[in-house]
């Protein structure tokens, strides 16, 4: 356990280094944020009828997407563990007496933190500070405040570990482009960054309730939002754990066969 | 200009080499925006219009928008990646060539995979067309086309402000992005729905609301009164490019070598 803390300082630290290429995503992620709520807002005035989730809440939701962004989305790509793939030098990290799932699962976790560490807080203090009905508020109560806490963490633990599938298959298809892409488009459109889910209709809402894609950032932030209540939030913590222990035991078989027949590529 | 159409045939044989990452990428790159699309189509049968814009209207703007991005990431993808050049120091071998550089540098890459980015707002285009009641005349062509035009030369000239940047920072700037893949968002939609002050400064700063907002005014037979004027409001959009030349030309002149 004390070499998987080690290895997360560490790269927690390297991540904590570059400061400016922070502040550079900060103020884009402003932006971003701000065109969404714009066009929402257009949306939502151009009709009447109540929609199942509100224009407020969806602010929070957003707010809460743009400062979590890299814990949430499934394309953080690690160039480093690619190139250790495709250039063969995974020889050499294989020859280290750790287990080699936890060995990245510890350094794709503290990759997310340390890059959303930097970047959430300056966004939620200058969002709260935004006039009403912009500004990002305070969760309707203490419950659903450490439910969010609880299920945000979760998140990023599913979030990993679908992320390690996408790096096992890189074993087979010794590119990362393809299946990065197509897997973190097809997530995040599935886990609710291109549109919100309730905003979904319901046919396509009951396939994006089955998969695991949801729970890694729509069931955190809908929580605070105050859009999912207690009760539903408890059951979608059990669905977390279901899905973490599912993939994560997945992965370990994968990468077990994988590395079985893993093909040393580079001279 | 002869020399420009030999850069691109060599680098898309250059590129038609891996033609399986080729054909992946492109795939993927039909799917992206694609999804984004999928996305607007949903929101709208929740929402009958977006400030007074119908689905098939936003479609026009949407797919007008990205095919003008495709085309221009695919030819002024130079401009683009230009930190790259400058961090090599690749950038002294253009200048000692007797050719401008800003030629040089627009044939130094083509990205021909955005052709999949293209097909995707090809069939958007298409889809919107079909279902609206257009009344076409030769005017309202030609408008279109100007559209697309003026909307390559405008993300042209910002990919060519972001390369400019290059030469004091060397490094890329991601906050240039806000004004390519941001301007691309922002203009997906009228630039009606947005506030003041966005709608403003995406008219008059960058303007983007020559390409799509005006123009769209004119083609959907929305506008009371002057015709002329918002068909005319693409060549606005097209002069953006003049002063980014001449920024161009101010930062070439203060570039100085990273070496090796």
């Amino acid at each position: 356990m004390r070499t998987y803390y080690s290895l997360f300082k560490m790269r927690l630290l390297k991540g904590l280094q570059y400061r400016v290429a922070a502040i550079a995503g900060v103020s884009t992620q402003f932006f971003w944020g701000f065109m969404y709520i714009m066009i929402y807002e257009a949306f939502y005035s151009s009709t009447s009828t109540p929609q199942p989730i509100s224009l407020r809440e969806l602010i929070q939701v957003i707010w809460l997407q743009q400062s979590f962004l890299v814990f949430i989305m499934l394309w953080y790509r690690d160039n480093e563990l690619i190139n250790l793939i495709t250039s063969g030098n995974i020889a050499y990290e294989l020859c280290r007496p750790i287990d080699f799932y936890n060995f990245w699962y510890a350094k794709l976790i503290a990759q997310r933190l340390s890059g959303a560490l930097l970047r959430c807080f300056p966004i939620i203090i200058v969002a709260s500070l935004l006039p009403y009905p912009y500004n990002f508020s305070l969760p309707p109560s203490f419950i659903s405040f450490v439910l969010f806490l609880i299920t945000l963490t979760l998140g990023l633990i599913l979030v990993v570990a679908i992320s390690m599938l996408i790096y096992i298959s890189i074993f087979y298809t010794m590119s990362g482009t393809g299946s990065l892409l197509i897997f973190g488009v097809f997530g995040e459109f599935l886990s609710g960054l291109v549109i919100p889910i309730p905003l979904m209709p319901e046919g396509l809402k009951k396939v994006v309730y089955m998969l695991p894609f949801r729970y890694t950032s729509d069931l955190p932030f809908r929580i605070y939002a105050g859009n999912i209540g207690v009760h539903e939030a408890l059951i979608g913590i059990l669905i977390q754990f279901f899905w973490i222990f599912i993939l994560i035991c997945l992965g370990k078989l994968w990468m077990k066969k994988a590395l079985r027949r893993v093909v040393i590529q580079g001279g | 200009m002869k020399l420009y159409f030999k850069y691109m045939s060599i680098l898309l044989r250059c590129q038609m080499e891996y033609r399986a990452s080729f054909i992946l990428l492109s795939i993927g790159q039909f799917f992206v925006p694609f999804l984004t699309f999928i996305g607007i189509f949903l929101l709208f049968q929740r929402f009958p219009s977006i400030g007074g814009w119908t689905l098939y209207e936003v479609a026009l703007c949407y797919s007008v928008t990205h095919i003008a991005f495709s085309l221009s990431e695919c030819f002024a993808r130079g401009f683009d990646s230009f930190s790259s050049t400058i961090v090599n120091g690749d950038f002294d071998r253009f200048l000692v060539r007797p050719r401008s550089t800003i030629l040089q540098v627009l044939g130094s890459k083509f990205e021909f995979t955005r052709i999949g980015r293209l097909a995707q707002s090809i069939v958007v285009l298409n889809f919107s067309l079909t279902n609206l009641n257009i009344e076409w005349n030769s005017f309202k062509v030609i408008t279109l086309i100007l559209m697309i035009l003026s909307g390559i030369f405008i993300f042209t000239g910002i990919f060519m402000l972001g390369a400019t940047l290059c030469f004091w920072t060397i490094e890329g700037l991601e906050v240039v992005n806000i004004f390519t893949d941001g301007g691309r968002e922002i203009s997906q939609y009228p630039l009606s729905i947005y506030k003041e002050w966005v709608r403003k400064f995406f008219t008059f700063v960058i303007p983007f609301g020559t390409v799509n907002y005006l123009p769209l005014m004119f083609i959907l037979d929305k506008v009371e009164g002057n015709n002329i004027l918002y068909m005319l409001a693409p060549l606005f959009g097209i002069l953006f490019i003049v002063p980014c030349i001449f920024i161009w030309n101010f930062g070439v002149k203060h570039y100085k070598s990273t070496g090796s």
